[in-house]
């Protein structure tokens, strides 16, 4: 993986009482595309404005391309960052944010004008420059932020919940936008979200963090099929945690497993009935008590066209899945 | 229903009327022909002639015109600071003491201000030598109450600003000191404009004040024209009122305008 461009140590934050950021380690290879993922208050945010300078760790080092960044402010690291509001500046025009920051690096007035043009054809808002942000819709004040900040040509560009002020349709777009840029300029994009599909459809890698630590870091795939605790199990996607033995469980993904009228010839069979039928067009999500009193979810593709769901309210079921089906987890 | 409208414009029209008929009629007869102030005689600019030859009314115009101008550039300029520190400073030792040090003069009595002040300046001119009451000593009194004012205002204005926008000048490379001038400068500047036309409007028609901490040889504008209406009014100040008037209200007009336009 090389010389990472941003190495994280020891680092810990507390703000009163509470330690925002708890001893976290992580390391963020380059040309990554890679996410910090929590609820809120888990400490993505305060790690990020860390990474960006604007807050001091109380312990550990941070890194970035190799360089420590203790006691190095904002404005001397190699760094952007857009945020969340966008914070674009309401008395400059579109050309005027994006040209701020080439401004304080003194580049000369010619090249400013080319490179801002530049920046603006590609968040593809040409023409624009001299319209002021209050004119803006909320998808072009985005790519203002972001042109505001990849103009710069930072080593590493944070993103603080890119796409939570966008309308949904606008997000899913954006989504892909983000991910094409990144993969066209090969900046390592650092984007904290609390939303959970947003990070698993465009993160090369992501961490999960609660309360302050990091719980685990991996691929998507990684994160899914091979949880590491069942916070992260429950956090990424759906997931049945069955306690198998003390201080061991197992968790089973909803679509791993079968539902069947008769008893299926897989490793695992178990008997319930279905007490709650969940349509999503494309799959149904079924609620099954099982005769322990407890109840599992059970996702099926609806492939075929059919008038209704497979199964209905009150019909005895039975579930099964492969021994390999779930995974095993101890915390 | 239209009778109810009509009611209620019957009393808007009592209310503005109560308010401001007084100020219409000092400045209708302003242009009286008559030397008494009560009675109408015709329309006439001989009064306004007149005051524009009064050699100690003008003087006392300019003396106090100055120290507006004076004292609400300074008043901004310590109102700037005091303000940004109250919003932008969220502890420091003696922090409700200064905050509370800020706006203490605007619920002082002003006796209560002029007789400090008038001690103070007393007393440092005997151990000092200095400095001489007059255009100084109230400017620097001005400057002391109206100060309070545009930290008011200013501090209101930082309070409902987004940090995140300093965050993101430094962000883009700005020094804090860039960012002060390029960001927060001119996002607040409408609030620094309107707090100086308060202080310059305050400045501009204090008397109680004033009279503690005058010499004998200054007389402000206000304290001449309450001399003068002591021996006697004359329709001059109907003219001096109507000129004071209008400058009062274009400073509260633009200055409401300015703080408007703030997007």
């Amino acid at each position: 993986m090389g010389e990472p461009i941003v190495k994280i140590v020891g680092v810990t934050k507390r703000f009163g009482a509470v330690e925002a950021v708890a001893n976290v380690d992580l390391e963020i290879a380059r040309g990554e595309l890679f996410a910090l993922l929590g609820g809120s208050g888990c400490g993505k945010t305060t790690l990020l404005r860390l990474l960006a300078g604007f807050e001091r760790p109380d312990r550990g080092r941070i890194l970035i391309d190799g360089q420590d960044m203790t006691g190095v402010p904002p404005h001397l690291r190699p760094i952007n960052m857009m945020f969340q509001s966008y914070a674009l500046f309401p008395h400059l025009d579109v050309a005027g944010n994006v040209a701020y920051g080439l401004k304080r690096e003194g580049v000369a007035r010619p090249e400013i004008a080319t490179r801002v043009a530049e920046a603006l054809a590609l968040v593809k808002l040409d023409g624009l420059g001299t319209r002021r942000p209050s004119q803006l819709s909320g998808g072009q004040r985005q790519r203002v932020a972001l042109a505001r900040a990849l103009v710069k040509r930072p080593k590493l560009l944070l993103l603080d919940e890119p796409l939570a002020a966008l309308d949904r349709k606008l997000r899913e777009d954006t989504r892909f936008e983000l991910v094409r840029l990144q993969e066209q300029l090969g900046v390592t994009f650092v984007i904290v979200t609390h939303d959970q599909p947003e990070a698993m459809s465009m993160a090369s890698r992501l961490a999960v963090m609660n309360a302050g630590r990091i719980v685990q870091t991996g691929t998507p795939h990684e994160l899914y099929e091979r949880p590491a605790t069942r916070f992260v199990a429950g956090f990424i996607g759906i997931a049945n945690i069955l306690q198998t033995a003390p201080g061991r469980w197992l968790a089973l993904r909803p679509e791993k497993i079968a539902l069947s009228a008769d008893r299926p010839a897989t490793e695992r069979a178990i008997a319930g009935t279905v007490v709650e039928v969940g349509y999503e067009g494309d799959r149904s999500l079924y609620r099954i008590a099982l005769a322990d009193g407890s109840t599992m979810r059970v996702a099926q593709t609806n492939v075929a066209r059919a008038r209704e769901s497979a199964f209905k309210r009150g019909d005895n079921v039975w579930l099964g899945w492969s021994d390999d089906a779930g995974q095993v987890l101890h915390e | 229903m239209s009778g109810r409208v009509g009611v209620a414009a019957t009393v808007l029209a009592f209310g503005y009327a109560f308010l401001y008929l007084p100020i219409a009629l000092v400045i209708a007869y302003s242009f009286n022909e008559s030397r008494l102030v009560t009675v109408w005689a015709g329309f006439s600019l001989k009064w306004w002639k007149a005051l524009l030859q009064n050699e100690a009314m003008l003087d006392a115009a300019w003396l106090s015109l100055r120290i507006a101008l004076v004292s609400a550039t300074f008043a901004t300029l310590l109102g700037l600071a005091a303000g940004y520190v109250l919003a932008r400073v969220p502890r420091f030792r003696g922090r409700t003491l200064f905050a509370g040090l800020v706006v203490a003069p605007m619920v002082m009595p002003e006796v209560v201000m002029g007789i400090s002040m008038l001690l103070l300046f007393v007393g440092s001119d005997r151990l000092l030598g200095g400095p001489e009451r007059g255009f100084l000593t109230i400017t620097i009194a001005h400057v002391t109450f109206s100060l309070t004012f545009v930290a008011i205002v200013v501090q209101a204005r930082l309070a409902d600003f987004d940090r995140s926008l300093e965050e993101a000048a430094m962000d883009l490379g700005a020094t804090p000191w860039t960012t002060f001038l390029t960001v927060t400068l001119p996002m607040i500047a409408p609030a620094l404009a309107s707090g100086w036309l308060l202080a310059f409007t305050l400045s501009l028609d204090d008397l109680i004040l004033t009279q503690f901490v005058a010499g004998a040889q200054s007389q402000t504008l206000p304290m001449r024209v309450y001399s003068s209406v002591r021996l006697g009014v004359d329709p001059q100040i109907n003219v001096l009122a109507t000129i004071v008037v209008a400058i009062a209200a274009g400073a509260l007009v633009t200055s409401a305008w300015l703080t408007r336009k703030r997007d």
